[in-house]
């Protein structure tokens, strides 16, 4: 790698001072993603294909994506259109697939005690459900969730679904059939995988087949979206109901 | 009006739906930190997000899908209770598009 000598005057120097704690943090949350992103990647593409076939101009696809940014509400209403819906009606199942935001945005809150305001506000731009999963887990097994980890988790994948964006809307229909790869699979495998990560949690099994059972109940009643915010809320009641109040000696504030 | 897209009222609709998702994704935190004190069952509700969000998001997928996707879950559940989200990946897939050669 070429070296720019008047960028580096001490580099040569044994005693380099050690990277800056903010850089390492950011690496780190970065090089996390690399689990994610072969599911993303193809998603993101498909969906830029996807939009083009249906007659969105290049920048519509790509505003929808920054923007927007969250892959369920996109694809939905990209579906919605092309079934001739009214907006109302895409606007309120928007709103149902994203209600677990509104569950994501208010757990992740407690962890971004070292945000300032503004990056508060774009630490909740960048919440979709890898990021949100991946911070939560960080938040709980580090302790602590540095803004640097955050961004540096949370800004590759919006990176990442940009530019396969625009490889998708380059390629036309590149990955027609995403089952062939197991691709359209990878999601959920994914998130199984993260969602054993919490298997240690108060209440684990109880929640988790509450939420389950109720979510394929109504995908194969009402149908989906619905199944989502259904089994969540259920399985947030269920948590809720079990909790006990802490001891009145106990009430540290802290964690 | 409504034969293919409109393409002012494609944009109008996209930054609606933004809107809704940003108003989502700041929303929760915002009623959150409006409460002096958080109860001891909203606490214990906000601990099982993940588990409640994620389990409603992937369980028709797992359960309804086919036979090929719930051995996949299930050797990924198992692999996951040992190995970390990666071979979890992994290791689902391809018992997937093995069960999925097997299965035509």
């Amino acid at each position: 790698m070429p070296v720019d000598p008047r960028a580096v005057p001490d580099a040569a120097v044994d005693s380099r001072p050690a990277p800056h704690p903010n850089r390492v943090e950011a690496l780190a949350g970065a090089r996390a993603t690399l689990t994610i992103l072969p599911a993303i990647a193809p998603f993101a593409a498909l969906y830029g294909a996807l939009a083009t076939a249906a007659g969105f101009a290049p920048s519509d696809t790509l505003i929808a994506s920054a923007t927007i940014f969250a892959g369920a509400s996109q694809y939905l209403m990209l579906d919605m259109l092309g079934q001739g819906l009214s907006s109302g009606a895409i606007l309120l199942a928007v709103l149902a697939v994203n209600f677990r935001h509104v569950l994501y945005s208010a757990a992740l809150g407690r962890r971004l005690g070292r945000f300032s305001t503004a990056g508060k506000a774009l630490a909740f731009q960048l919440l979709v459900d890898p990021t949100f999963a991946a911070a939560e887990q960080r938040a709980r097994t580090v302790g602590t969730l540095a803004p640097a980890w955050y961004f540096g988790y949370g800004l590759t994948v919006y990176v990442a679904w940009m530019v396969a964006n625009v490889v998708g809307i380059a390629s036309g229909r590149l990955l027609e059939d995403p089952a062939r790869y197991g691709l359209d699979f990878i999601l959920p495998l994914y998130f199984l995988g993260v969602l054993l990560g919490f298997r240690a949690a108060h209440g684990f099994v109880v929640v988790l087949a509450t939420s389950a059972l109720v979510s394929i109940g109504v995908h194969e009643t009402l149908g989906a979206p619905w199944h989502l915010p259904a089994g969540a809320l259920t399985g947030l009641a269920v948590a809720a109901a079990r909790s006990r109040p802490p001891l009145a000696e106990a009430t540290v504030e802290g964690a | 009006m409504s034969d293919g897209i409109d393409t002012d009222g494609l944009l109008t609709l996209i930054l609606a739906c933004a809107a809704l998702t940003y108003a989502a994704r700041v929303g929760g935190h915002l009623i959150l930190a409006r409460l002096p004190q958080v109860p001891h069952r909203l606490e214990a509700a906000l601990n099982a997000v993940p588990i409640a969000v994620l389990g409603a998001l992937i369980a028709p997928a797992i359960a309804t899908t086919g036979p090929a996707e719930a051995l996949a879950a299930l050797v990924a559940g198992l692999v996951g209770l040992r190995l970390s989200a990666t071979w979890v990946v992994a290791l689902g897939v391809v018992t997937l598009l093995v069960a999925r050669g097997l299965g035509g």
